[in-house]
């Protein structure tokens, strides 16, 4: 008789720890969850953090080394007076010769395989081939513009040479923004356009182009921010650090920004460091103004139309 | 008539592409094959010295491989646990709007120019990780590995949440029926069932560490050695071709040869690397849809 009460007492306690177990187990795994998500917020802002830690440290250090003479002098060899000017002068005609030579030949060519090509081998070739190209290591184009532009079509250690090069890295970039813009026109716009009998390229020309005009160019504005940034395929190419003139012509020798921020950090003395930190915010300046662009366009690409 | 000329000048502009691909081969086998001609192909791979640009010259890439690998792996280690994190944080805890401003904000990570994340590891992480370790060198692949891990996150972070996204909602919707929290649905469900298309992130996160140059160039030091101390001066591939492009190196000379041969490995590894990870992806696509 007791013993069957305590017996039943037992397995209720049993029962009864076990709830409480799986009630404190639940009250984990929902403390886990919680705690999950403060890690996982932290882990996201770290990088952006440490970023902005950071472009602090640049400011304090360099902020007060950006001044007009900065700006506008030559080259030096003295770190006082060395200034910033062949080399953004360089950059600025860079991104104007990349953008002439890989817009018009980037946007035909994602027409081409948004509108025109056929599914078949040929075209999954050219899909497969350009998605390896946009990961081929940015240096390795540097070896191909030294090989095929400097030497072997012999446009030197020019900006011409540094524009090719730097046209051909971004292309993939392009093409695949500028198809994905033309994804985004419905198809019904071409339907109308044919049935009012317009020809493919009339239609493509005056409906699908100007509609994805706004995606087109976003893609080519964050392709053309990365451009800037480019060092290493114009070190391969041959660009100088020490150019004591500014470009007055496509075949004149160049610098530009990034290069010289690498000569200046190369050096050991502390004043170059200053400078190659002032040239940076030049440098970051321009890159996250073309950014800011590509977002806004998209932005308000995105919300402006709606078909 | 006018038709046609247009589409086959649009074609021309696409097959621009397949010439690019056809040229960067051409030159880098060109190039190559006239160093091989002086160098054997077998001390090439198997050598443990390599300097080309001293009296004594030695051929062996693997001190240049092991530069790159190493770098590459500290990269990696950063990059693909956080980047892992941020893409669960962000498809299956954050609100919309904390979604939309953060998702951007890590873009900017990827739009920062390598120089400057170079000169980052080289004026400010260095010190600071030789304030904890004092036997660090002021060149190693210790600080700009991790720089490297900060520059590639948004490309990892990015490429997981869309492999998550790509896992179909009934997994999730039947984990959650089941009283399991997020945070059980989401490693025990979501990363299992996307883990081919983390592993895309990963392998193309590690073709772009080997492909880096600038952050090495600038951080890592110009000493080749056959080393897996992360403390040290090493030199990686992409380095040496920029050691030896600003400097003046004769044309037609073996050392000029040298970098389109180990631009050419840099080819080989990463065009491996890329299309493996095509293939996984579109494995993973297909077992999906």
């Amino acid at each position: 008789m007791i013993n069957e009460k305590s017996q039943k007492s037992i397995r209720r306690q049993k029962a009864l720890s076990e709830r409480l177990q799986k009630i404190s187990k639940s009250k984990f795994y929902l403390i886990q969850d919680e705690v999950f998500k403060y890690f996982g917020l932290f882990c996201t802002i770290l990088g952006i953090a440490v970023l902005i830690v950071f472009l602090f440290n640049l400011f304090v250090t360099a902020g007060s080394r950006i001044d007009w003479g900065f700006l506008t002098n030559l080259p030096s060899r003295r770190a006082a007076k060395a200034g910033i000017y062949t080399a953004w002068v360089g950059t600025l005609w860079i991104l104007v010769l990349t953008t002439i030579i890989a817009l018009p030949i980037g946007i035909a060519a994602g027409v081409y395989l948004e509108e025109y090509n056929k599914k078949n081998r040929f075209s999954s070739l050219l899909e497969v081939n350009i998605a390896n190209l946009a990961g081929v290591p940015s240096i390795v184009y540097g070896l191909l513009g030294l090989e095929l532009f400097a030497r072997f079509i012999g446009t030197g250690e020019s900006l011409l040479t540094g524009a090719l090069t730097l046209a051909l890295l971004i292309l993939p970039v392009i093409i695949v923004s500028t198809r994905e813009a033309l994804k985004t026109v419905p198809y019904t716009i071409r339907e109308a356009s044919y049935a009012l009998g317009a020809t493919k390229w009339q239609t493509i020309w005056n409906q699908v182009l100007p509609a994805s005009l706004s995606g087109i160019f976003t893609g080519m504005i964050l392709a053309l921010s990365r451009a800037v940034g480019e060092t290493a395929p114009l070190i391969v190419i041959g660009a100088l650090a020490f150019v004591p003139f500014v470009p007055t012509s496509v075949f004149d020798s160049f610098t530009v920004l990034p290069i010289q921020i690498f000569n200046w950090v190369s050096r050991p003395q502390k004043e170059f460091s200053v400078n190659a930190a002032a040239a940076i915010i030049v440098l970051l300046s321009i890159t996250f103004m073309m950014n800011g662009i590509a977002v806004y366009l998209r932005h308000r690409w995105q919300k402006k139309i709606k078909w | 008539m006018k038709e046609k000329i247009i589409e086959k000048l649009l074609l021309f502009c696409a097959l621009l592409t397949i010439f690019t691909t056809l040229g960067i081969i051409a030159v880098l086998l060109i190039q190559s094959f006239n160093f091989f001609k002086e160098v054997s192909f077998f001390d090439f791979v198997t050598d443990t010295e390599w300097t080309p640009l001293f009296s004594n010259k030695r051929y062996g890439i693997l001190p240049l491989l092991s530069g790159t690998l190493l770098t590459t792996l500290i990269a990696v280690l950063v990059a693909v646990p956080i980047g892992l994190i941020i893409a669960i944080y962000l498809s299956e805890y954050a609100p919309k709007k904390v979604r939309s401003i953060l998702k951007p904000s890590l873009e900017i990570l990827a739009a920062v120019p390598t120089v400057v994340y170079g000169y980052f590891a080289l004026v400010y992480v260095t010190p600071f990780l030789q304030s904890i370790f004092p036997s660090l060198s002021g060149f190693n692949s210790l600080s700009p590995g991790l720089m490297m891990g900060i520059m590639i996150l948004p490309l990892v972070s990015s490429l997981s949440e869309d492999a998550l996204y790509a896992v179909p909602k009934f997994l999730k919707e039947g984990s959650f029926a089941l009283g399991a929290t997020r945070f059980q649905t989401a490693w025990k469900v979501m990363v299992p069932a996307a883990f081919s298309g983390i592993a895309v992130s990963v392998i193309l996160a590690i073709s772009r560490a080997i492909g880096e140059t600038m952050i090495v160039a600038i951080a890592a030091g110009q000493q080749p050695r056959l080393t897996f101390n992360p403390f040290v001066p090493v030199e990686t591939a992409t380095t040496y071709i920029v050691q030896v492009s600003s400097g003046d190196v004769p044309h037609d000379s073996i050392e000029y040869r040298t970098i389109f041969a180990v631009g050419m490995s840099l080819f080989v590894i990463t065009l491996i690397l890329n299309n493996i990870s095509f293939w996984l992806k579109r494995k993973y696509q297909a077992t999906y849809s």
